[in-house]
């Protein structure tokens, strides 16, 4: 691989989907970047991104535990972030109240945990050592057809629990004591979305990586939220962002042959950098046009 | 079993990083501060990693990366510490950085076999040098003392930091000097545990401890304690069972500690205002 880059933009597009795997690459890319959007708004919302970071992690341990007990990956994958999703939730509240303290360490406990075992997996294998840097930082060589319908079926039951849930599960995290005032059902929507997120991360896992995933999770849904208060528009901008990151980083990967997990990172970062200027320079002018009103004013 | 090199020095750079990352873990977990350790642990990964990319000693890569980051988290104030989408995106273009490391040192000459990245990121305190542990002893007993040092003023800071600040205390030079401290930490623990297992010595002993006890010096003593415990026991299993991972064993007793203190009757929490923010949104700017 590694081919050379005629700098011709149109060209350079066509070259990325003349190999079959990387049609597969674009694909799974995308599904998992529309999914990851859409969840990460919601996550940035309710604040739970160091849960979604843990959730991640599990994902780890959950690979390397398939390939050690000879089951297929994705299996893994989802059956360890859906279990560490329910360890969370039960974990993280003191009696009714969440407890920060607590959480936090809850957290930490869980993804520590799953390093450790998806190490020790790693090393019973038998130490394959280019596959952990794989599992830890993504690879989008090799994705099958298979998992690229897996995924479609992944990111179609997320789409619909947010369609279906995705109002109720506002309310709540706008202000939960007024929910829970109202009768909604405050546990079970946080359980449920806990559960979702795992799918997701899990998801994500498989393309950016274990470490990574809050490149396509959490950055393009916080940008998002730093430029719009609106709902709509805020995922929508989630989305588009994430599509990007993911397009750009997967074609820079393929021409310079460098990690993408590097690429998306960087890209996905960059775009929160430019959110978070661009949110303090509107306020800025904000102030100085309400200044410059008063001073007209006054003279 | 202690005839053994490796083992004698295992201990001997253990001891201090367990005691200093169990007592730093517990104002880590009181300040809900977990998610910023965590922050420099992998900011010492992609010190380590650049450093082998260039060529120069891994230890100067760890200690400059984590130490520079803590400075700058610090710069932040709490009120990017608590923002902790902020802190997300940040460690996982830190971590992306660490990967872009690890390919140009995996193709550089003397690169190879992928060997770095695992040690890096789970450790391996079976395979410390000499000087590796004797400097770990060394800089592990200092944050002990400098931490025993600046425990009270710290931990009123922590509690009730309002009052704290009326009486006069330099609350912000008490939060750099403690983010400094685990920066230090982050880096000896990433070369014994790895980057990516540190939070076990950091979290797992503290949350144990935050859970059982109210009283926050007995908590603070009991998390050094359940630390050390794991370091040693775990380095003890993992020589009986050798195909278990030291770092694996060691965070697998610092678990088991974790779920007893689960299971076991709860306190009251009356450790108030430990939670100050959490709540709410905050934003820079």
């Amino acid at each position: 691989m590694n081919p050379a880059l005629p700098w011709n933009l149109v060209k350079d597009v066509q070259q990325l989907f003349v190999y079959p795997f990387m049609v597969n690459a674009i694909e799974a890319g995308t599904t998992v970047a529309l999914m990851a959007a859409v969840t990460g708004w919601f996550v940035v919302l309710r604040r739970q991104t160091f849960a979604a970071h843990s959730l991640s992690a599990m994902s780890f341990p959950g690979a390397s535990g398939a390939a050690l007990a000879g089951a297929p990956l994705p299996v893994g994958y989802f059956l360890a972030c859906v279990i560490a999703a329910g360890a969370i939730a039960t974990g993280s509240r003191t009696g009714n109240r969440r407890n920060p303290s607590q959480q936090s360490a809850v957290i930490g406990a869980v993804q520590v945990v799953g390093f450790a075992l998806g190490f020790l997996f790693l090393s019973l294998y038998g130490g394959v050592l280019e596959n952990l840097e794989s599992l830890l930082f993504g690879s989008f060589l090799g994705i099958t057809t298979g998992q690229v319908r897996e995924l479609l079926g992944v990111a179609f039951g997320t789409l619909v629990f947010f369609a279906i849930a995705g109002r109720p599960l506002l309310t709540v995290s706008l202000d939960e004591v007024d929910a829970r005032a109202r009768g909604a059902p405050v546990r079970m929507l946080e359980i449920a979305f806990l559960l979702v997120l795992g799918l997701a991360v899990a998801a994500t896992a498989q393309i950016t990586g274990v470490l990574l995933v809050f490149a396509l999770l959490v950055a393009p849904a916080a940008a998002a939220r730093e430029f719009t208060a609106r709902i709509g528009v805020g995922i929508a901008l989630s989305v588009v962002i994430g599509l990007l990151v993911t397009w750009v980083g997967l074609g820079l990967s393929y021409y310079t042959n460098y990690s993408v997990g590097f690429f998306v990172t960087s890209l996905a970062f960059g775009v929160y950098l430019v959110s978070r200027a661009s949110h303090v320079l509107a306020h800025r002018r904000e102030a100085l046009g309400r200044f410059e009103a008063v001073r007209a004013a006054v003279s | 079993m202690l005839a053994q090199d490796f083992i004698r020095l295992a201990l001997i750079a253990g001891t201090p990083i367990a005691v200093a990352g169990g007592a730093l873990g517990y104002f880590t977990v009181l300040r809900s501060q977990v998610f910023a350790g965590e922050t420099l642990s992998h900011v010492a990964f992609t010190g380590a990693l650049a450093a082998a990319a260039i060529g120069i000693d891994l230890r100067f890569g760890l200690f400059a990366a984590t130490i520079v980051a803590a400075l700058l988290l610090a710069a932040l104030g709490e009120k990017a510490m608590s923002n902790d989408v902020a802190i997300g995106t940040l460690l996982a273009w830190v971590l992306g950085l660490g990967a872009l490391f690890l390919d140009l040192f995996n193709r550089s000459a003397n690169g190879g076999n992928g060997a770095i990245a695992a040690r890096t990121l789970f450790g391996s305190i079976f395979g410390l040098s000499t000087s590796d542990a004797e400097l770990a002893a060394i800089i592990g007993g200092a944050v002990v003392v400098v931490l025993a040092l600046i425990a009270r003023p710290l931990l009123y800071a922590t509690i009730d930091p309002k009052v704290a600040a009326a009486s006069g205390l330099p609350i912000a030079a008490l939060s750099a000097g403690f983010l400094a401290l685990v920066a230090v930490d982050a880096a000896l623990t990433t070369q014994a545990i790895g980057a990516l297992l540190m939070l076990g010595l950091i979290a797992i002993p503290a949350g144990a401890a935050h859970r059982l006890t109210a009283n926050a010096y007995l908590a603070l003593a009991l998390s050094s304690l359940f630390a050390l415990a794991s370091l040693w026991l775990g380095v003890i299993l993992a020589y009986e069972i050798p195909s278990i991972p030291p770092s694996t064993a060691i965070i697998a007793v610092a678990a088991t500690i974790y779920v007893y203190a689960f299971v076991a009757p709860r306190r009251k929490h009356t450790i108030s205002a430990d939670d100050g923010s959490g709540v709410g949104i905050t934003q820079l700017g």
